[in-house]
């Protein structure tokens, strides 16, 4: 045992390939977790009278199996990347954050009401970056808001974003069915159109909008900000163990402050696109369960901003193939809700799965 | 279940385990061990943490079942299959932290530890069943105010009682005095014996306080890494023979020497300090101290006086309601560029709980000092992992902190070994000040040995020590000069020197 205290060069390969093999752990787990959801929800269909190999190879269709299947998960995974990141970035503090959705609701709100004075006169760029910052930053003090209050007032701060998220939610409400409410728009309550030449276009050669590619940006430099910088690591550490973080004379407070409020604001972001990208306005529409789902994107990807990338377009793409599931075997839209709970419940129960398999374990320990 | 045990003589049981083993995975904790405890006879175990002594209790108290191996009872082999099957046996077990539920009454609480509690309790007539059988026992306990508001001698007692009155006759005690003061500990050590020495009563009691083995014990057995070592009468063996039995002919580090002390500046101040405890009760009242350079302050006491608010308060994890902190003469809060500037440092009991992330690696942890300082931040909030692995590796090196690797996370290395890295981290730089709280809480006899060198080096190097520590012979072992708190209040202050156990015990108890 003593000579592996002993750093030596030669050791450096099975040094790396040792970490790979502990990591890959993280990676087994919620793989398995996923297939036994499946397995699992085969029989909820099975029970139901319907096929289970139909209803994969249809989720294959719509979600990957054509570049308009691709497309059209990519747009719905890019409100989840940013949703995940509200998510995984309070975990990394030990926070669980499942109020993501009332800061997308509202962040899409504010950049539309951003919007509608400045529609006509104001160049479409300046539009667009000042609704982004309306966005972000009334999500930013939404989810902030959640921080403060566990820290200052000792309230649960999976409690209150929640809650906080039905006011959020009741907010839009309030104002697009009563004083901003558009009246030359008969059918659903909705506030001004910001109209199509301020409206964000697609990527070029795709129909999908740039919220995938800030969503990416921002999981990288999220990434970064965790592992690559002092703030980052206090962070992990407060995450880990708060005593220790006090002991250590860090400012938890500020901590806990800074990191919620920038998870609110990368998902206000993401209410920002909906806007600015899809609907043109804010509408009930912005209540999508983006915000919700991007619980479950956090969980799967173990709260690693790089895995929240393709597990946010994995989700995206059994929500895309929602419509043709619907339309083919005649399952209710909430079908796809059914998996998505079961894969949280089994992801959850997985947890305690690790640390179990000798495999992962190096072989010193 | 009668509550009333009858008076005859000799109702002492006596046990024996035949080649008992405990195997979890690929691990011996407990390998053929036979040890007779003969009726009415007081036996203690002794051996270091993870020598076996839980291991074995809890396969007698039918809490794990033994891989092989057999227990007797008075010379019959019994089956153990669950700790309702011991009790039923007469066998109890007293815990090292009470069992007791805080705010019910002492008679409360025995009856509701029977086995057989009726649906409507007779509570005048329990009382007297109770009174009786106190009557013929030497315990002593106030049965009719809630538990909270007894001393832990008392309730120590109390738990005793507990299991007399479930007529256990064979008491496993579990480093019983622990959470008492000297004279407490005594006081109950004394009446046990006088209940054995009567033939009413046979106790295994597991300790690691010499002075109690060779003062109550009839008999010792001594365990070593899950094995038998010997057994023998305690006045045969002298405290020497009984440490090299535990140990082996492992090599402790030398201790340090205690370089002469002068009169040397403050650097720690204490001046006034005010603390609530979590619920928001005072905890720490009007704690004023003075620690030099190259002086060990250390502050004794009763676990629960208030020490561990006092020092959470010290190391930023506990905000207080009034008073300052100085150090050399310059205001000071526990907080990160203040701990920089003014080099202190601290060690906790308990490093996982209270000093290290138990799921970040070693050398993420060793970093928690250094990662906002070149060289693995080069400014601006940059980090470098390059370094953080470099420093740790000379860190885990020079510490010999057994680890497979710096990236293997903290919590899967044994205690001594987290403990040591939290020593590289914390003493590795310049130190002018070192809180440090029951340092060697639960570690083997090699790290308490290195642990306590290297806080006598730091003072002999000129840091300001304050040692907070339940462990008296700890206190009279490193410091220069003794204080006392009880109740929150610093009661006495004394040079080392000038002071001894007794005085200290008298001080610790409340007594003036």
């Amino acid at each position: 045992m003593a000579d592996t205290t002993v750093p030596a060069p030669s050791f450096a390969f099975a040094d790396a390939f040792d970490r790979v093999r502990r990591s890959s752990e993280y990676v087994v787990i919620p793989l398995l977790a996923l297939l036994a959801s499946a397995v699992l929800f085969s029989l909820f269909l099975l029970a139901l009278g319907k096929n289970p190999v139909d209803f994969y190879s249809l989720v294959w269709r719509g979600g990957f199996g054509t570049s308009f299947s691709w497309q059209n998960t990519l747009v719905r995974a890019s409100p989840l990347i940013l949703a995940g990141l509200c998510v995984a970035i309070p975990a990394r503090l030990g926070m669980v954050v499942i109020g993501g959705e009332g800061a997308l609701v509202l962040g899409g709100f504010a950049a539309a009401v951003t919007a509608i004075p400045m529609v006509g006169w104001s160049p479409a760029p300046l539009t667009l970056v000042m609704m982004a910052i309306s966005a972000m930053a009334v999500g930013g003090l939404w989810i902030g808001f959640v921080g403060y209050l566990r820290h200052y007032r000792g309230i649960n701060e999976t409690i209150s974003s929640l809650l906080l998220s039905y006011i959020a939610i009741s907010i839009l409400n309030f104002f697009v069915e009563g004083a901003l409410r558009d009246p030359s728009d008969p059918n659903k309550p909705s506030t001004m159109p910001i109209g199509p030449e301020t409206m964000i276009g697609p990527m070029p050669g795709t129909s999908v909008h740039w919220g995938l590619a800030a969503g990416i940006v921002a999981c990288v430099a999220v990434w970064v900000l965790m592992n690559r910088t002092t703030f980052g690591f206090a962070a992990r550490i407060t995450g880990g163990n708060v005593r220790a973080a006090m002991a250590q004379g860090l400012p938890v407070g500020r901590l806990v402050l800074v990191s919620t409020a920038l998870a609110g604001a990368l998902v206000g972001l993401a209410g920002f696109f909906e806007v600015a990208a899809i609907h043109g306005k804010a509408n009930a529409s912005l209540i999508a369960g983006y915000g919700f789902t991007g619980i479950l994107v956090s969980f799967l990807a173990r709260h690693n901003p790089l895995a929240i990338i393709p597990v946010a377009i994995f989700l995206g793409g059994i929500d895309a193939a929602g419509g043709l599931v619907q339309r083919r075997m005649e399952l209710p839209d909430a079908t796809v809700l059914v998996l998505q709970g079961l894969m949280f419940v089994v992801l959850l129960v997985s947890e305690t799965l690790y640390g179990r398999f000798a495999i992962f374990k190096s072989k010193g320990a | 279940m009668s509550a009333l045990p009858a008076a005859a003589p000799s109702r002492a049981i006596g046990l024996e385990t035949r080649g008992m083993t405990k195997v979890f995975g690929s691990l011996v904790a407990l390998d053929d061990v036979s040890i007779d405890v003969k009726p009415g006879s007081f036996h203690a175990l002794l051996g270091e943490n993870g020598a076996g002594k839980s291991t074995l209790v809890k396969c007698i108290m039918g809490f794990y079942q033994p891989t092989r191996g057999q227990v007797l009872v008075n010379g019959a082999e019994v089956q153990i299959p669950n700790p309702k099957a011991a009790r039923d046996l007469g066998i109890g077990m007293v815990y090292q932290h009470f069992t007791l539920v805080p705010s019910l009454t002492a008679t409360e609480n025995l009856v509701i530890a029977r086995a057989d509690v009726p649906a409507v309790i007779d509570w005048r007539k329990e009382k007297r069943t109770l009174a009786e059988l106190i009557d013929r026992l030497p315990f002593k306990v106030p049965m009719d105010v809630p538990v909270s508001g007894l001393a832990a001698g008392e309730k120590q007692k109390l738990e005793i009682l507990k299991q007399l009155y479930l007529d256990q006759r064979f008491l496993i005690l579990d480093e019983p005095t622990s959470v008492l003061t000297p004279q407490e500990a005594d006081e109950i050590l004394g009446l046990l014996r006088g209940m054995t020495d009567a033939g009413d009563l046979t106790i295994l009691m597991i300790s690691h306080k010499f002075r109690e083995v060779t003062q109550f014990a009839d008999d010792v057995t001594v365990l070593r890494k899950g094995a038998f070592v010997g057994s023998a009468p305690a006045k045969d063996l002298t405290v020497g023979a009984m440490s090299r039995m535990m140990i082996g002919d492992m090599k402790l580090r030398e201790r340090a020497a205690r370089k002469p002390y002068t009169n040397q500046p403050v650097v720690l101040e204490l001046a006034g300090l005010f603390a609530d405890d979590d619920e928001g009760l005072p905890a720490v009242e009007a704690v004023s101290l003075k620690v030099h350079a190259g002086e060990i302050v250390g502050i004794a006491g009763v676990s629960g006086n208030g020490q561990s608010e006092l020092i959470e308060c010290l190391s930023g994890q506990r905000p207080l309601t009034d008073g300052r902190l100085f150090v050399k003469d310059e205001p000071y809060e526990p907080e990160r560029r203040k701990m920089a500037r003014f080099k202190v440092f601290g060690l906790q009991e308990e490093p996982l709980k209270n000093a290290a992330v138990p799921k970040m690696s070693v050398a993420e942890n060793l970093a928690f000092r250094s990662f906002d300082q070149p060289p693995i931040s080069k400014g601006r909030g940059w980090l470098s992992p390059g370094p953080m692995r470099a420093r740790a590796k000379e860190l885990i090196a020079a510490y010999r902190v057994k680890t497979p690797g710096p990236d293997e996370p903290i919590q899967n290395l044994s205690g001594g070994n987290v403990q040591r890295a939290i020593l590289a981290r914390e003493l590795s730089s310049d130190v002018d000040v070192l809180v440090v709280a029951n340092p060697c809480f639960g570690l083997d006899f090699a790290s308490i040995a290195e642990i306590r060198g290297q806080i006598m080096d730091q003072r002999n190097r000129g840091a300001a020590v304050l040692l907070v520590s339940e462990d008296l012979d700890e206190i009279l072992e490193l410091a220069d000069r003794v204080a006392v708190m009880s109740e929150g209040k610093i009661t006495y202050v004394a040079l080392a020197s000038e002071t001894d156990r007794n005085t200290i015990g008298q001080h610790m108890a409340g007594h003036h």
